[in-house]
Formats: structure tokens, C-alpha cells, sequence
């Protein structure tokens, strides 16, 4: 059997909108229930964020992500914490993975245009005194973020009435 | 021209649904709570499996009752799920769907005349599947206050010497009723002392929220007298592969088979592969399909409480069966009034026999966010007819 938490959890995943009083209807419990639960997963930072998930190019051509791999030095008794505690401040860095092979790093970057994530690269990360060497992947069209498909609204394709 | 065609077929009624689905679907802007099919896409593994069947060739005719290795993994399932067990070799055929076994268990159990007691609503092909098989259908009207179950008193009500085989199908479709063990033993005596025949359709027997369902053949002394219809549309969410099977008794089957070999040669081999992977690798996502319209269905179930339609909350399938007589209108026309007003398909009881008039049928294989938009269409509109 799953856990509450875990429902709870997969619910507001794909729905962040779902109201206590929704998700105490869906999951069979009392509204308190769910209240404390939720509290107590956001204190606890299994809950991070609730984000809306916006294909910002529809909207505005000032909208680049770029995928950065990193190579660096580890550094002597912390290994990867410590630069990835320097990376991960800066604002224009969405996501920061560790990942295994040719690199170490994975850095997700924001900009509004490809000159600012340029500046940035090769100002701010290249510079960092451990880094080795950067490669910079700029995306050119987003089809599938967070599970979601960008490119066409999603349809129903059932027909409309069917037995 | 109509002279030259059967008299059978000529009379035999359009569907319903049909009919509501051609003006459905001319209505821009229709949120639908009318699809009796899942809204999941089948899972991306069964279809990956169904491509590399494909890819690597294998697109010939299989056995007419279909792939061995198929039936072995299906009589495996149904013993996991009923601890009835079924020799793959004898006992079981794959046939288009849960509709095709329908099909050919009546033909093969019925001579002219013979009366088949089927229980209504209920889904809209089993009436002209008896008819065309010269059967008489004998209807069980299905009752709102026993929560749409069939009960030993009804059934004994119906059976004449007539009777050769009652067809039953739980989880239900429409109302979304199951039967208990206590209710399906109730019948059991019953069914044993007329001597009749069962079919039993279970097509959404992964699909009950609260007990796991009960099939009426693992009950004692049922098993060789039930023909158990099943299939992958609603329980693996794969009803365009058009796949299900019948389970019975050697004799039974082996006469089906004669009808099937003749009439469809073996169910689309492809199909089968995919079917394989679904027995196999696929109760996970069974699982968290149902647990998704588990909470769909109390969701629906509350709104519809607090809109005050009396609706029993139904325990299986994905179908809510609300009465709507107080608005003093035909389910179809309710039914025709809702869409045109609020845009919203509902499909009106009446097509799922006489006994569905006063009842709609609502859908919940749709998301969350779709359910409240489509409820919140439908408060608007009850609450004119009400003039509130």
C-alpha cells in the first residue's frame, strides 16, 4: 500500500493547483490530515517549491537555456561540495547535477540571450579557480520539460461518446 | 433495397450511443464525461513490446486461440487473481476483444428459442448479440436501492424452464456496481438447480476500489458451468488492440473455437504480443491506474452528493450512474439539453436498456482538473432547472 505522504506527493506533482479540501476528498481523509501532512513534508523540504511549468517561448524571444559541462578539480576532503555549493549560487544556474563520465558537472543556465549566458560562462564559471574546462550546449527548441510535452496542447484523443 | 436484407438486422435498434455521439460531436468546445475507455495511454513498455514484436517479424497467423505462450501467461494471471486455475491448452481462447467472446459464447450455448436472462442497464452490445444469435433476451431490470446488484429473488423471478444461461457483468458498466462474494452466492444455488449457463463478463475486474473483485466461477460448482469473458481494454488501458479472451470449460471452449476459426481466423498477432507483456510485466501499472480513479472517484462522487443527484457510490469500473428524474425529463433529453446548454456529453441511461431511463452515465477517466471544469458546467445548469 502506498503512503499518504506518497500520494500526496504524486497528486501535487502533476497538479500543484489541488486544494487540501481536493486532495482530502481524493484520499479518503480528513482535511487536517492533509494540512499537517503537507506542513510537515515543506518543513522537512520534500516539498521544495510549487513552479508552474511555462513555455516561455511562446511568450518572449529573450528566453535561452543553455546545458554547461563542467570539468573541475575536486577539492581535497570535501570532493565536489564545496564548488558545487559556489555554482549553485548563482542565480542564472537552474539545475546543478553531479553526473558520471567524460565531465563532472551538468549545469542547467538561464539567460535572455545568448550573449549574457556567454558572459556568464566563461566570467563567472570558467573563471572559478577549479574549473577546467567548460562546454556550453545552447538549446534550440524544447520539446519536453518536467514529463510535460511543450509543443502541442494536449489532446484528448478518445472520440467524444463511446460505450 | 431493405427487402433484400435480413429481418434480424433490420430490427435490431441503432445504438444510442451512436446517435448521441454524432451530435456530440459536432459541439465546439464539448467537455466529454462520455468515454467508456481509459484516458490513459497504454503503457509506453506493453507498446514497445507490441513494436519489437512487429520489427522483428512477427506478423503471421497465430494458433486460432491464439499464442500458447499467451494463454499460459493469461491462465497464470487468473490464477494469481481468482485461484481458479485453467489449462492454457484447452481451457482458454484470445479472441477481438472482450465483444467477440460475447459474440461467440451466445452463439455457441444458444438454439432457437432458448431464453438468455441478462441483467440491465448494462452495456449496449449483449441485447443484439442475443438476438442475433436467435436467442430470446430475457432483461433482469437492476434496481437504484439495491445499488444496482442482481439479487437471488430477481433472478428466481426471471428463470422459466426456458432459461439456458444468465449473462451478468461486474464491475458494471454503466453503474459502476459490483457484486460481493455474499451476492454471487445468493445466486449460486440458484443457477445450479435450473441447470443454467453463465457468462460472466469481467472486462474491468482490475478496476474495483475498496475489496478485490470476486469472480462468480471461483465460487463452488460454478466454475464448469461459467464461461469468464475478460480483456485488456480498461484493465491495461489498451482498448484499441482490440484483445480479450474467454476461460471455461474444455467443451464450451472448443466449440467457441469452431465459431472463432471460422469467422476471424485468431486475434491480431501483434495484439497478442503486446497482451504478453501486459500479463507479464504490467500489474504495477494496473495498480496505479486504479489508484488514480480511486481519487477521481470520490472526487466525483463528493460533487455529486453536494449537488444533491442521489448517486450510490459505486464500487467498480469508472462509471458514476446519478438520477436525474427529478428534472422531469427523458435521459435523453436531459441528456441533449446539458450538451447544448453547458457543452457538457453525458450519455443518457436509456442506451443502456429501458431500466437506464431516469439515469445518466458520467465518466470519470478524465483528470481531476478536467472533472471540475465539467462539474462546475453542470452545477450552472442544475441550478437553472431548478431556478435556483
Amino acid at each position: 500500500m502506498e503512503t499518504l505522504s506518497m500520494k500526496i506527493l504524486k497528486a501535487l506533482e502533476t497538479n500543484s493547483r489541488l486544494t487540501n479540501s481536493d486532495l482530502a476528498i481524493m484520499m479518503d481523509v480528513p482535511e487536517d490530515e492533509i494540512r499537517r501532512e503537507i506542513s510537515r513534508l515543506e518543513n522537512e523540504h520534500i516539498i521544495c517549491g510549487y513552479h508552474t511549468l511555462i513555455n516561455w517561448n511562446t511568450v518572449s524571444d529573450e528566453d535561452v537555456t543553455a546545458l554547461v559541462e563542467l570539468r573541475v578539480t575536486p577539492q581535497g576532503g570535501d570532493g565536489y561540495q564545496k564548488i558545487a555549493e559556489k555554482i549553485k549560487d548563482f542565480p542564472q544556474v537552474v539545475t546543478l547535477y553531479l553526473v558520471s563520465g567524460a565531465y563532472d558537472f551538468l549545469v542547467t543556465v538561464k539567460g535572455r540571450t545568448l550573449k549574457e549566458i556567454s558572459l556568464f560562462v566563461s566570467g563567472k564559471l570558467a573563471s572559478l579557480p577549479e574549473v577546467q574546462s567548460t562546454t556550453t550546449h545552447f538549446a534550440l527548441s524544447k520539446y519536453k520539460e518536467l514529463g510535460v510535452d511543450l509543443d502541442v496542447e494536449k489532446t484528448d484523443k478518445r472520440m467524444v461518446v463511446t460505450p | 433495397m431493405r427487402e433484400l436484407l435480413s429481418q434480424k438486422v433490420l430490427q435490431l435498434k441503432p445504438s444510442g450511443i451512436r446517435k448521441f455521439f454524432d451530435v456530440a460531436n459536432e459541439v465546439p468546445g464539448v467537455i466529454s464525461l462520455g468515454v467508456g475507455e481509459p484516458d490513459f495511454d497504454t503503457p509506453y513498455h506493453i507498446r514497445e513490446a507490441a513494436v519489437q514484436a512487429m520489427q522483428s517479424g512477427k506478423t503471421f497467423y497465430t494458433a486460432n486461440h491464439g499464442l500458447l505462450e499467451l494463454r499460459r501467461e493469461i491462465c497464470n494471471y487468473t490464477y494469481r487473481k481468482t485461484g481458479l486455475k485453467y489449462d492454457p491448452e484447452s481451457q482458454v481462447m484470445i479472441t477481438v476483444g472482450g465483444s467477440e467472446a460475447i459474440d461467440i459464447a451466445l452463439r455457441t450455448i444458444i438454439n432457437p428459442g432458448d431464453e438468455i436472462l441478462y441483467i440491465e442497464p448494462s452495456f449496449v452490445s449483449y441485447l443484439p448479440c442475443i438476438i442475433m444469435a436467435d436467442g430470446v433476451p430475457v432483461p433482469i431490470e437492476l434496481k437504484q436501492e439495491n445499488r444496482f446488484r442482481l439479487t437471488r429473488e430477481q433472478l428466481e423471478q426471471a428463470v422459466t424452464p426456458k432459461s439456458k444461461a444468465l449473462f451478468i457483468s461486474y464491475p458494471n458498466n454503466p453503474t459502476g456496481a459490483i457484486m460481493e462474494r455474499e451476492d454471487l452466492e445468493a445466486l449460486a444455488d440458484v443457477i445450479e438447480r435450473h441447470n443454467l449457463l453463465v457468462i460472466s463478463d469481467e472486462i474491468y475486474s482490475e478496476l474495483t476500489y475498496g475489496q478485490e473483485h470476486v469472480s462468480l466461477a471461483s465460487l463452488p460448482g460454478m466454475k464448469e458451468r461459467t464461461i469468464m469473458i475478460n480483456g485488456f481494454s480498461k484493465n491495461f488501458a489498451m482498448t484499441g488492440w482490440r484483445l480479450g479472451y474467454a476461460l471455461g470449460n474444455q467443451e464450451v471452449i472448443e466449440q467457441m473455437i469452431k465459431v472463432h476459426q471460422y469467422v476471424i481466423m485468431c486475434a491480431p498477432t501483434v495484439s497478442q504480443y503486446g497482451a504478453m507483456e501486459a500479463m507479464v510485466n504490467g500489474e504495477a501499472d494496473a495498480v496505479s491506474m486504479r489508484e488514480s480513479y480511486n481519487q477521481r472517484r470520490r472526487y466525483l462522487h463528493h460533487e455529486l452528493e453536494r449537488l444533491g443527484l442521489p448517486c450510490f457510490q459505486p464500487e467498480g469500473a469508472f462509471y458514476m450512474f446519478p438520477d436525474i428524474r427529478e428534472f422531469g425529463m427523458s435521459s435523453e433529453d436531459f441528456a441533449m439539453d446539458l450538451l447544448n446548454e453547458e457543452k457538457v456529453a453525458v450519455v443518457p441511461g436509456s442506451a443502456f436498456g429501458e431500466s437506464g431511463e431516469g439515469f445518466v452515465r458520467i465518466s470519470y477517466a478524465y483528470s481531476i482538473a478536467e472533472l471540475k471544469e465539467a462539474l462546475a458546467r453542470i452545477e450552472r445548469y442544475i441550478r437553472k432547472k431548478r431556478g435556483e
